[in-house]
């Protein structure tokens, strides 16, 4: 089991600190902590059930149940399809299909390397641009199956 | 006096408590609605199982029974074709994705889901389809988790946080993918669990059990010359509940009598070793009182509590007894003593201990129990469940058999003091009864040290022996005993001696004991759940009261054991043999 | 600089209001650039020409008189992006950051009008300048909406001149709790996120409750996909949405407010804590409001990912920290909620319309909407329609209105085959219902739902089972998994669609399908178990043959499933290019360049539809 570092472990008690005043405030430490590290192991737990007087057992339940929180690493760029009704009746299932076929993993997967994560995201409300794609925050607005090998090598050369 | 409401069921008018529920409402006019994840008032995943849906006139869709409560005019159906079939429904759905092997299932004839496919009339396949991807965990020694047989009911989640305020299990992942599990999906074994098993005495199905080794018994018979058993006081306070006894039947000269029927060698009371813990711990608290050592001293006859202490409060086990536990002494004395009394080779001795506790099947495995030539003091433990098991294979009909006593080899007798080990303040009590009499030469008077009996959290006593002021604390299930361990780690413990039990209400209630499930015991009262321990208990007490020798000091063969071979309590070969050593570096997370 | 009494606050909303007016009519010779600032309109450019406009508008030195702001979604999302110009309210569409220089020079600068930059009118081919002059926005009436579009969404001094504020006046200085919830009753005004229950009545419940502490909760867990209501009202107007609160705060006299928004939409969240955080400031939020002993504080908390945080109980438990699991019910949040203290969840949308009601009065209000539905409704009308968009429109519209009058009807002259109402809550609208008021109970017995307002358009090159299907897959990736019927009902549920819709299925099939939706409707422990089953219900009662056609002839009649279709490349129409073989994944097309027709080998092929979408020639069907 990887041993967490001490920076890490004071920064996570610096976050739990910061919110003792509000009111069962678990799901704000993790997204914090989420948004910081990228992810939340189990060693992450640890610190924060000791914390927050938590089981553990019951923070590895919130983690695991809201799609936001990650255990494991994202890639660099978090490639986000939305599987919502407008882009779907648009055909993003094809569009998703197309990433994961390039790159070799299913939704929900980071590449070997790390570099691309492929998420099937629930309607982010740009349902007027669907099929949308949002790559680390950019939008792809009334996306096509054919461009997905072009956004792709974009991203390849490092760009972005 | 509750403000009453008038009902209907079935068209039937009655009067029940405002604010019940429409399920204990039922239950109190004589209608028992189909459940399965209720349990002892929502100490479950409440109204999750969707089995105890019944109808109520004017509301929208069905009502689940076990949360609904009655209002002033509430007319109910039970039996309308509705909600007969969506009871169905929800069971067959449950079926669906669970585990088919029923009979291989250890739960067989106690299973709650069973129960309820019967009564509900659950078809055969209704749903087939995918099943939710399994994890069975065996790896702990006391206890299996399997989830193909888990049906999500929360029950043994709210158990482990209630009784023991740790909290190991937890609902992971969401949705069909959703399973109940120890963080990380980890084993029992690779998380601070401490294997109680209190989370497996309310699960309703398969999914939690103990870790048999009914088969390693078996094998023993054909490897080993001289097959050896012993049995825990708290054995005999319930093993009769197994064969439809009522809860609070005394079953110990059956229990022998079955366990003389069974092949073997020796059938010796655990309550022997008992007693002897008792001399070793007094003295070795009299020790410490008198040289300085450290105090308060703590028990360290519970195993789930050492590996609480383990995990979670590795600072203060220089506080805990050196003592090994009862059995485990036991093991040891038979190993020793009572083999080369016999000039038996310990190499041919398996011992077996009967325990109400599975916890003990992990601690027989510890390398620090094992005193003689490097052999396990104990080799395998049975819970009271899996020695009912065996009685039922070989055929015995319980209730034909007659009262027998306890074989008289060298270490067959016990005392009153040793019995009641199996409730909690027992080993406190038994304690004092000795520690009074080592102090001021007296015995102690029997009703003097009732304060610590009961089921409070903490139980408290101070006594003045002879000028000597001993404060004294009892407390069962960790929850209970944190405060008392924080306080140590504080360095403000006011206490000598701490008596710890790692279940509520101590062994009688531990993790290897027979099941209450009110739907199974139609013959006991509808609040069972809250009287059970204390019945329990007062078997232990009174068979304490029925003995002639009351204290641990005046066991006959405890004192010629000290006289012929072990020399002084605490001293040389007795640390040797009865005392044990703890780990301080136990990761709660190991690595996978 | 704080307001500290009723009559500071409306000295401030007078100057506001002053202001305001003469930003849009231009009197002191000054120009206001609005840019639509909707997530669509910024994916396609916005952000550039927002950017653009400053920068050349500083360098030419006319910083001081043209002002630029992004403001709230307009709603017309297809001819996005958008900039309406004051004074005069001209509508210039489809711009781009190219049109920038154009746009300085010859408008603001010019006071001309850039003719290919203004709509034009498909049916009369006529130019529509403005927006009262577009048939989009002609039936629209903005409630919900009010100031969304034309305020900035981040300064207070706007939103105060623009109406915020003057309802709380009043509530505050005029009216008891009971007055207050009262006029709530009178409007007949129903929760706008699904449910349509009575808001009155439900604050009603919670005023009776006796506590010190109470709450008031905003839902903003938006998940219904295809749903952009909510958020483009706390992008475009958060303090009409905070000040509802507020006055439900006081109704039930609750002294705190918690706000659960989607993870999803940090535009949103930003916006909503920036308005907090200026309403703070002038000590509108905060203690002995305008010193009249009101307290009230406000706080965000965000969702994580969970659709099933959408449901009020399980939003509760997600605020305490816990798996967004619900709670069975009695007791109701009114009674016991957050915290187990009284609670009332409202959705962003109710809460929008509470300060226009108080404002108005309940009289105005009532005279929109049909007899048990008042007001208005957002809708985000998506899929298969010309014009893709937000719009708000009177209960009592016709569907028939919203997609051909306001949704410029089915591209590419399609055929219309159903409306999706409710997200995977709801049902499919057919023709036949082309002519029903919209409203709460008129939608439910015709097999559907409001919901939170998301309306998806379908045309003939759907398949109505795949549509269930998807609907079943989200449900099942978003079940809590805490009840039977939900956890494993769907999953059994999806897996007789996914029989279906490969060629599997028997009618026995068909039948045990829709025995076991009828029991998780009636089973499951919450809303969203109790409506999963309602998509594969309303597309098996209307389009009963499309099902018997995957069953019984194992075809899929709009060539969408992938298992009962196939692509075609039609030997005649075929130029042999070979376009389709160089994109094919699979190298499952054959054929020789310039000389013989190209040929999908149907064993291969793994139906991606590459080919479809390269082929210059349209030579490739789906059969």
């Amino acid at each position: 089991m990887a041993v967490i570092q001490e920076h890490a472990k004071r920064r996570i008690k610096e976050i739990v600190a910061s919110h003792k005043d509000e009111p069962t405030p678990l799901l704000i430490v993790l997204s914090q902590i989420q948004e910081e590290f990228g992810y939340i192991p189990l060693e992450v737990q640890e610190v924060v059930s000791e914390e927050m007087n938590i089981p553990v057992a019951e923070i590895y339940g919130v983690v695991t149940f809201y799609s936001f929180f990650s255990l494991k690493p994202k890639g660099k760029y978090i490639i986000g399809v939305c599987l919502g009704t407008a882009c779907y009746v648009k055909g993003s299932q094809n569009i998703i299909d197309k990433f994961c076929e390039l790159l070799k993993i299913k939704p929900g997967e980071t590449t070997p390397d790390g570099k691309y994560t492929v998420d099937a995201l629930r309607c982010i409300g740009a349902c007027a641009i669907a099929p949308a794609v949002t790559i680390n925050g950019k939008v792809y607005a009334n996306l096509t199956v054919d461009r997905v090998e072009k956004i792709i090598k974009e991203y390849e050369g490092g760009a972005n | 006096m509750a403000k009453l409401v008038n009902i209907k069921i079935e068209g039937k008018s009655f009067q029940v408590e405002e604010g019940l529920t429409i399920l204990k409402a039922a239950k109190k006019c004589g209608f028992e609605i189909p459940s399965l994840c209720a349990f002892n008032d929502g100490k479950c995943s409440l109204a999750s199982c969707r089995v105890c849906l019944v109808e109520v006139k004017g509301a929208r869709g069905l009502v689940a029974s076990c949360a609904y409560p009655v209002n002033e005019g509430m007319e109910i159906s039970i039996s309308s074709a509705r909600a007969v079939k969506a009871r169905r429904s929800s069971v067959e759905l449950l079926l669906s994705n669970h585990s088919k092997n029923c009979q291989q299932c250890s739960k067989n004839g106690q299973c709650e889901l069973l129960h309820v496919a019967t009564i509900t009339g659950a078809r055969d396949d209704a749903y087939t389809g995918e099943l939710t991807r399994t994890t069975l965990d065996r790896l702990a020694p006391g206890i299996v988790r399997d989830t193909s047989k888990c049906i999500l009911c929360g029950r043994c989640v709210v158990r482990c946080k209630e009784a023991q305020g740790i909290g190991i299990l937890g609902q992971e992942f969401r949705g069909f993918k959703t399973i109940v599990a120890p963080a990380d999906n980890r084993s029992f074994m690779h998380s601070p669990c401490i294997q109680c098993g209190q989370c497996i005495n309310v699960c309703p199905t398969g999914a939690l059990s103990e870790n048999s080794e009914i088969s390693a018994v078996d094998k023993a018979f054909t490897t080993h010359k001289y097959v050896i058993v012993q049995t825990a006081p708290a054995v005999r306070a319930a093993i009769g509940e197994e064969f439809g006894e009522k809860i609070g039947t005394p079953g110990t000269g059956k229990m022998v009598a079955a366990l003389h029927r069974l092949g073997f060698y020796r059938v010796f009371d655990v309550n022997f070793s008992a007693d002897l813990t008792i001399i070793e711990e007094a003295n070795e608290l009299l020790l410490r009182m008198k040289n300085g050592g450290k105090l308060p001293q703590l028990t360290s006859c519970s195993p789930g509590w050492v590996n609480y202490m383990e995990y979670f409060y590795p600072d203060i086990i220089p506080h805990a007894s050196t003592c090994k536990s009862p059995h485990e002494m036991g093991g040891a004395i038979i190993k020793s003593y009572f083999a080369q009394k016999h000039n038996l080779d310990p190499k041919d001795i398996f011992v077996v201990s009967i325990m109400p506790c599975t916890a003990k099947k992990y601690e027989k495995t510890r390398p620090e129990n094992a005193a003689v030539e490097n052999l396990p003091d104990v080799d395998a433990v049975l819970t009271t469940r899996e020695l009912a098991k065996i009685i039922k294979r070989a055929g015995i009909v319980w209730n034909k058999l007659p009262d027998e006593d306890f074989d008289d080899d060298l270490i067959g007798e016990y005392s009153g003091a040793g019995v009641i080990f199996g409730v909690t303040g027992g080993v406190m009590e038994a304690a004092l009864r000795t520690a009074y009499h080592a102090l001021t030469g007296k015995e102690a008077d029997i009703v003097a040290f009732k304060e610590v009996r009961g089921l409070e959290n903490i139980k408290e006593a101070e006594l003045d022996i002879n000028g000597t002021k001993v404060r004294v604390a009892v407390s069962h299930g960790m929850k209970n005993a944190k405060p008392l361990l924080d306080q140590i780690r504080k360095g403000t413990s006011p206490y000598h001696f701490i008596e710890i039990m790692g279940c509520p209400g101590g062994c009688i209630n531990g993790g290897g004991q027979p099941f209450v499930k009110p739907v199974f015991l139609p013959n006991e009262d509808d609040d069972i759940l809250q009287t059970y321990i204390q019945k329990r208990a007062s078997v232990l007490y009174s068979e304490d009261e029925r003995q002639i020798v009351r204290q641990s000091h005046n066991n006959k063969d405890v004192i010629r054991l000290y006289k012929d071979f072990l020399g002084e309590p605490c001293g040389h070969k007795a640390h040797e043999l009865l005392h044990t050593s703890y780990v301080s570096d136990r990761v709660r997370f190991p690595g996978k | 600089m704080r307001i500290n009494t009723p009559q500071e606050l409306v000295n401030k909303i007078r100057s506001c209001e002053k202001c305001l007016a003469q930003k849009f009519s231009g009197e002191t010779g000054t120009k206001a650039l609005l840019v639509c600032g909707g997530l669509g309109c910024i994916s396609t450019g916005a952000g550039d020409i927002i950017s653009l406009l400053k920068t050349k508008l500083e360098e030419k030195g006319l910083q001081d008189k043209v002002s630029v702001d992004s403001v709230g979604c307009f709603g017309f999302c297809s001819q996005g992006p958008f900039i309406r110009v004051y004074p005069g309210e001209t509508l210039y569409r489809m711009v781009k950051p190219e049109d920038v220089d154009r746009i300085i020079e010859e408008d603001v600068i010019g006071g001309k009008i850039i003719e290919d930059l203004i709509y034009i009118d498909p049916k009369t081919n006529q130019p529509a300048r403005t927006e009262k002059d577009i048939d989009f926005f002609k039936k629209q009436i903005k409630i919900a909406l009010y100031g969304s579009g034309i305020i900035n969404p981040e300064n207070l001094d706007e939103a105060l001149g623009y109406g915020s504020f003057r309802a709380f006046h009043k509530v505050i200085t005029t009216m008891k709790s009971q007055e207050v919830i009262d006029e709530i009753l009178k409007s007949g005004l129903r929760g706008r996120g699904g449910g349509g229950f009575p808001t009155g009545r439900k604050w009603q419940f919670a005023l009776d409750q006796k506590s010190d502490v109470k709450y008031v909760v905003c839902n903003g867990d938006e998940g219904d996909p295809g749903a952009f209501m909510d958020r483009s009202i706390l992008e475009g107007n958060p303090f009409a949405v905070i000040e509802g609160m507020m006055i439900a705060g006081y109704a039930i006299q609750a002294t705190a407010g918690y706000f659960y928004v989607r993870a999803e939409y940090p535009l949103a969240v930003s916006r909503l804590k920036k308005a907090i955080a200026l309403l703070e400031e002038v000590g509108l939020i905060g203690d002995n409001i305008l010193g009249t002993g009101f307290n009230f504080r406000v706080y965000v908390r965000l969702g994580a990912g969970a659709f099933v945080c959408g449901e009020e109980t399980a939003l509760l438990n997600s605020i305490e920290g816990q798996r967004g699991q619900p709670r069975p019910r009695p007791p109701f949040p009114a009674v016991k909620g957050l915290w187990q203290k009284p609670t009332i969840v409202n959705n962003v949308e109710t809460l929008a319309v509470v300060p226009y009601v108080i404002r108005n009065g309940a009289d105005d209000f009532v005279k929109l909407g049909t007899e048990k539905s008042k007001g208005t409704k957002v809708f985000a009308l998506g899929g298969k329609v010309n014009n893709v968009g937000l719009v708000e429109v009177p209960m009592g519209t016709t569907l028939r209105e919203l997609i051909y009058d306001i949704g410029g009807g089915i591209p590419h002259g399609k055929k219309f085959k159903a409306i999706q109402t409710g997200g995977p809550s709801g049902g499919c609208l057919t023709e036949k219902d082309l002519d029903a008021p919209i409203d709460y109970d008129t939608l439910i017995a015709r097999g559907s739902m409001m919901g939170s307002g998301g309306a998806i358009v379908m045309d003939e090159d759907n398949c109505m089972v795949d549509v269930a299907k998807f609907y079943m897959e989200f449900i099942c990736d978003e079940s809590c998994g805490k009840c039977t019927p939900c956890r494993i009902g769907t999953k059994r549920m999806l897996e007789y669609l996914q029989k279906i819709t490969e060629g599997r299925a028997s009618l026995e099939d068909l039948d045990a399908l829709t025995e076991l939706a009828y029991a998780v409707k009636e089973n499951s422990l919450c809303g969203l178990g109790q409506t999963a089953a309602n998509p594969v219900l309303s597309t098996m009662i209307n389009f009963r043959d499309e099902y018997i056609a995957h069953v019984v002839d194992k075809k899929c009649p709009a060539h969408v499933c992938k298992k009962l279709m196939e692509y075609y490349i039609i030997p005649e129409k075929c130029k042999k290019c070979g376009k389709c073989a160089r994109v094919c994944p699979v190298s499952c097309i054959s054929g020789v360049l310039g000389k013989t027709p190209f040929l999908i080998d149907p064993l291969k092929c793994i139906k991606c539809g590459m080919c479809y979408s390269v082929c210059p020639f349209d030579s490739i069907i789906k059969r």
